[in-house]
């Protein structure tokens, strides 16, 4: 167990290596509830969250989610997180563990008219599991029943399970097809306990933080904390996607249009070793032609590829196919900049 | 977790076994299971001298990289370069085939500054 957030959580329940195989193959389930839920409700809760986030509201309906930033007046990370519309005018934000008290007092501190948007932390009435995997459409109806649907990509709907209502999010962190389900903090354990006898048929293992991290990082998911903050903006960490520039005003927007016009600085970029060697780590030099580029900010060996990858920020080179050279104590081993995801199911 | 008591262990999760004027180490089962699965072991350079507490080897996990410290001061004799093709070795036969290097030691008397198997069980927990 390790100190997270100030949640204790298992790096791995048995080995990242198999956990993170049987998330690939089958099925795992990872404990969420660390996760915050902050929910805004009222008649200016969708236009005044336009103006806090990055992505665009107003293309959500109803039971549907968007991932989006959080700026600060800089255009830097103050969080990454998934909005979703739960209702005509309610909305629900499941932000990052370590960020949750920042987000909501940034958000209590921007919000004018407490009349028209109630803000509320919800964190910790609420327990959450990700299930992801390949198998996930045959667990999902053992544990909601053959007539119930998958919710589609990005949406979220409430199912029966037992006597209590449970929220089923199609979103995840793993690359694998897979649910996020949301439930009242006491019907966690019962919870979790049911998905793992139901998904036995299906091989599921229980997963922990260090196979969350293998997967994110196959995908090249963004790990904040690691690869974003409030030093980064989402144009450097190559996520403009998820900024909607043709919104008439949002925090840090002004800051955001100008890294676009002159280019981004340094840039988040993927790459995976030359070689068959140690692995990558956070906070490894960066170099190019003997002369240093930048910072490795994500680094792992791939259990999908058996090979060393990572991400990093440098200031040059972007281009994908370029060589660049990792530092690992005091030696240099060659690499690739690669593109985006470095794991792809073949 | 298997701690055998035929073996000297440090604070820092190594194991020692006396095969005369030379000690082989590597790391305990607790250490493995703690570091979870090993994915590469860089190995002492042949003929180093190293003091005693001075790291000198480098197990990385998936997780993370780990120092692994010469116990006492000695000079390295023998590596296992088994490890380069199979560093889960280490999780796998942690006292046994996952052996890291041999010192041939300075002097015997440093040997009476390591733990014994009860003492090292107790620092585990």
């Amino acid at each position: 167990m390790v100190p997270f957030a100030g949640w204790l959580m298992p790096v791995q329940y048995t080995s990242i290596v198999d956990e993170h195989h049987a998330v690939r193959n089958n099925i795992g389930i990872f404990d969420i509830s660390h996760m915050g839920q902050l929910t805004a409700e009222g008649g200016s809760a969708r236009a005044w969250l336009n103006t806090m986030l990055t992505n665009n509201i107003d293309k959500l309906d109803v039971g549907t989610g968007q991932y989006t930033f959080l700026l600060n007046e800089h255009g830097g990370i103050i969080d990454d997180l998934i909005v979703y519309r739960i209702g005509e005018q309610k909305f629900l934000l499941v932000v990052n563990a370590a960020r949750t008290e920042e987000d909501f007092v940034w958000l209590q501190n921007h919000l004018k008219d407490e009349r028209a948007c109630r803000l509320e932390n919800r964190s910790a009435n609420f327990g959450g599991v990700a299930i992801q995997g390949p198998r996930i459409a045959e667990l999902f109806h053992a544990l909601f029943g053959q007539d119930s649907n998958l919710p589609s990509r990005n949406s979220i709907v409430d199912f029966q399970f037992e006597e209590t209502t449970v929220s089923v999010a199609r979103t995840g962190y793993t690359g694998e097809d897979g649910i996020e389900v949301f439930f009242g903090a006491t019907d966690a354990v019962k919870f979790w306990n049911a998905a793992l006898e139901k998904g036995k048929p299906f091989g599921i293992k229980p997963c922990g933080l260090g196979a969350r991290d293998t997967l994110r990082l196959e995908m090249c998911y963004p790990l904040n904390g690691s690869d974003l903050s409030p030093e980064r903006n989402p144009i450097e960490a190559g996520l403009g996607f998820f900024v909607d520039l043709t919104k008439p005003s949002f925090i840090g927007r002004d800051v955001l249009l100008k890294t676009k016009e002159i280019g981004p600085r340094e840039k988040l970029v993927p790459f995976r070793m030359k070689e068959k060697g140690p692995p990558p780590r956070p906070h490894y030099a960066v170099f190019q032609n003997g002369e240093r580029i930048g910072e490795v900010t994500s680094g792992t060996l791939s259990p999908s590829l058996n090979w060393g990858v990572g991400m990093a920020y440098v200031s040059t080179a972007h281009k994908i196919g370029a060589q660049i050279d990792i530092e690992i104590r005091g030696q240099k081993f060659p690499a690739l900049i690669e593109k985006k995801p470095l794991y792809k199911k073949s | 977790m298997n701690i055998p008591d035929d073996l000297l262990y440090t604070e820092s999760h190594e194991w020692i076994k006396r095969e005369g004027d030379n000690v082989r180490i590597g790391i305990t089962d607790h250490a493995q299971s703690e570091l979870t699965d090993v994915v590469y072991v860089e190995l002492p350079k042949m003929d180093r001298q190293a003091n005693a507490k001075e790291a000198i080897a480098v197990v990385e996990s998936v997780k993370a990289a780990s120092d692994i410290y010469a116990p006492v001061k000695g000079t390295v004799v023998e590596v296992n370069t088994a490890l380069e093709a199979d560093p889960g070795l280490i999780n796998r036969e942690p006292y046994g085939q996952g052996w890291i290097f041999v010192l041939k030691i300075d002097n015997a008397d440093d040997l009476k500054q390591l733990k014994d198997a009860d003492t090292y069980k107790k620092q585990i927990g």
